[in-house]
């Protein structure tokens, strides 16, 4: 697989290594009311689609970037690629 | 259908025309005690020891391809019951005593081969890891050898045990580890559920689950409705896929693990060998292919096939261990999706849902498990309560902290 990365181009996806499921970095409010709950299923639950799928790569052989590729799990056709960074900030979790 | 020498004979003399099939094609029936979704290893176990040990006979296996299609015809065929954790190792040498009496069991040659496994040492840190492991295993008696390192060279001589980065320590051995032929599990509890009644139901897709005020009451098919009392789940690494259906998300990622084949080689490999220092394991199939694998691709996948890299990995592994495998062509290598769990551990369980059943998160290790996995989840469906070597096998467990993870690397499946 090729993962297109959007500050260095197009690299080989055996430079990175997979950490899963995208929703992770909806990592909850610890001072949540019921948070063991809300923790129990951020930590340990995935919907582990078949089809488009999007996940966390970090290029450590690389740029040492964490990307969000958008995947399909059926064809390993890659859809998009964005800097993790950028999701998280537009998801209001970073700055 | 049933074999004798004799019929062997006569059919010889008779031109072969006298076989007939090993199970019957019946047509789905409305309504069934207890419906099986997934023809795997787990599947048609799990028909089987419900039907012999329970007498629950009226009962279907709902297969969407052919029965053995998944991954109990793509795996390389390994036993063991080499576990430490107290949660895992009984039900795994329950399973090893069931491989052991399993053809007589079931009357059909599986070609269990207890040739032993070698797991080998490269430290002396990962030699008293094993030694502990090995002790573990001894507490159930399931047999465990701590070996040095001229002992094992004895065992296989062609082993580089000087290499500069990676030596041979030593190794732990389980002499009663060793393969059994994958297709002929999948035919011969089939063929032992369906001559006990058990309709075994091929393309036939199951899309969802009849829900009714909280209550699963059967299946919707490709080929109709099927109404049941007890629904049971075991797709391996379809498992994501099939809870969704009931709106259940699962403590599980689906990865796809490869395997090889070499071409044939005289006997060479007197067992299963693993490598400690890298990923990479191989046996020695009876038709001389050699039969090797190692690491899962690491990224979720629904697709049977895997990528490059891993392929050279795995080679890579093989060059470190036994540089004389240079030598040997690939024959063939393929993929199988593996449900691979948080833990690392599977599932045999009840879930919230009444009536509905979960048999998953088998990671690459499911095989070894068949017979165990059926006995186990038989005895839930017809008693209503686990088997006693399977009570940690909930899906609750991370909430309650019992998580039972063999390698200790947390809720990350692509490292189990
Ligand atoms: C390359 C490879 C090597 C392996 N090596 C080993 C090994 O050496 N030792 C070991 O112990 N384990 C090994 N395993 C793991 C082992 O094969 C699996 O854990 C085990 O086979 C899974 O259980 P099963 O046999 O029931 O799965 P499967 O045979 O996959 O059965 C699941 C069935 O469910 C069916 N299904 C899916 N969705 C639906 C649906 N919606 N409706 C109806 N049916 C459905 C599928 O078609 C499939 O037939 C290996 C796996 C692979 C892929």
């Amino acid at each position: 697989m090729i993962i297109n990365h959007p500050l260095v181009g197009p690299r080989d996806a055996a430079e990175f290594t997979y950490l899963g499921d995208a929703s992770l970095i909806d990592r909850p409010d610890w001072k949540n009311k019921n948070a063991p709950d809300v923790f129990h299923d951020y930590l340990y639950l995935r919907d582990n689609p078949a089809g488009l799928h999007r996940e966390l790569w970090y290029h450590e052989q690389g740029d040492r970037s964490w990307l969000v590729v958008t995947r399909d799990t059926t064809t390993h056709e890659i859809s998009k690629v964005e800097l993790a960074r950028d999701v998280a900030i537009a998801r209001k979790r970073g700055k | 259908m049933r074999y004798s020498a004799w019929k062997v004979f006569w059919e010889g003399l008779t031109g072969n025309k006298g076989w007939t099939p090993q199970w019957r094609e019946p047509e789905p029936k409305p309504e069934y005690d207890v419906i099986i979704v997934g023809g795997g290893g787990h599947g048609l176990a799990t028909a089987y020891y419900l039907a012999k040990e329970h007498g629950i006979t009226n009962v279907a296996v709902v297969e969407k391809g052919w029965i053995g299609g998944g991954n109990v015809g793509r795996n390389t065929t390994i036993v063991r019951s080499n576990y430490m954790l107290p949660g895992n190792e009984p039900f795994y040498e329950l399973s090893m005593k069931l491989w052991e009496n399993l053809e007589q069991d079931f009357n059909y040659n599986a070609m269990i081969s207890q040739r032993g496994i070698l797991n080998l040492s490269h430290s002396d840190p990962q030699h008293d890891a094993y030694a502990r492991r090995g002790n573990a295993m001894q507490l159930v008696d399931a047999g465990a050898v701590l070996l040095g390192k001229e002992e094992v060279r004895k065992m296989c001589p062609f082993l580089d045990f000087d290499n500069a980065r990676f030596p041979i320590r030593g190794g732990i051995w389980q002499p009663r580890g060793g393969t059994v032929r994958h297709d002929a599990v999948a035919w011969g509890y089939a063929r032992g559920a369906d001559s006990r009644g058990v309709d075994i139901l091929q393309n036939c897709e199951v899309n969802g689950f009849i829900l009714e005020n909280g209550v699963c009451k059967g299946v919707e098919t490709s080929r109709g409705t099927i109404r049941a009392k007890k629904v049971a789940v075991a797709v391996a690494g379809n498992s994501g896929k099939v809870m969704a259906k009931a709106d259940m998300r699962l403590p599980i990622e689906s990865h796809v693990l490869q395997a090889f084949v070499s071409e044939g080689l005289k006997p060479l490999i007197p067992g299963v060998i693993t490598f400690g220092a890298g990923h990479f394991y191989v046996s020695q199939s009876d038709k001389g292919g050699l039969v090797f694998g190692g690491d899962i691709d690491g990224y979720n996948t629904y697709a049977q096939r895997g990528n490059l890299p891993v392929v050279e990995d795995v080679c890579e592994g093989g060059m470190a261990l036994i540089p004389m495998i240079g030598r040997a062509r690939l024959l063939r290598a393929w993929g199988g999706i593996m449900d691979m769990s948080m833990d690392g551990s599977p599932f045999i369980t009840k879930t919230h849902i009444d009536g509905l059943h979960f048999n998953g998160g088998w990671c690459y290790g499911g095989f070894k498990a068949t017979p165990a996995s059926g006995f186990c989840y038989a005895h839930l469906l017809a008693r209503g309560e686990p088997h006693e070597v399977a009570t940690e096998y909930r899906l609750d467990r991370f909430r309650r902290g019992a998580m039972i993870d063999e390698k200790g690397q947390g809720a990350q499946p692509n490292l189990h």
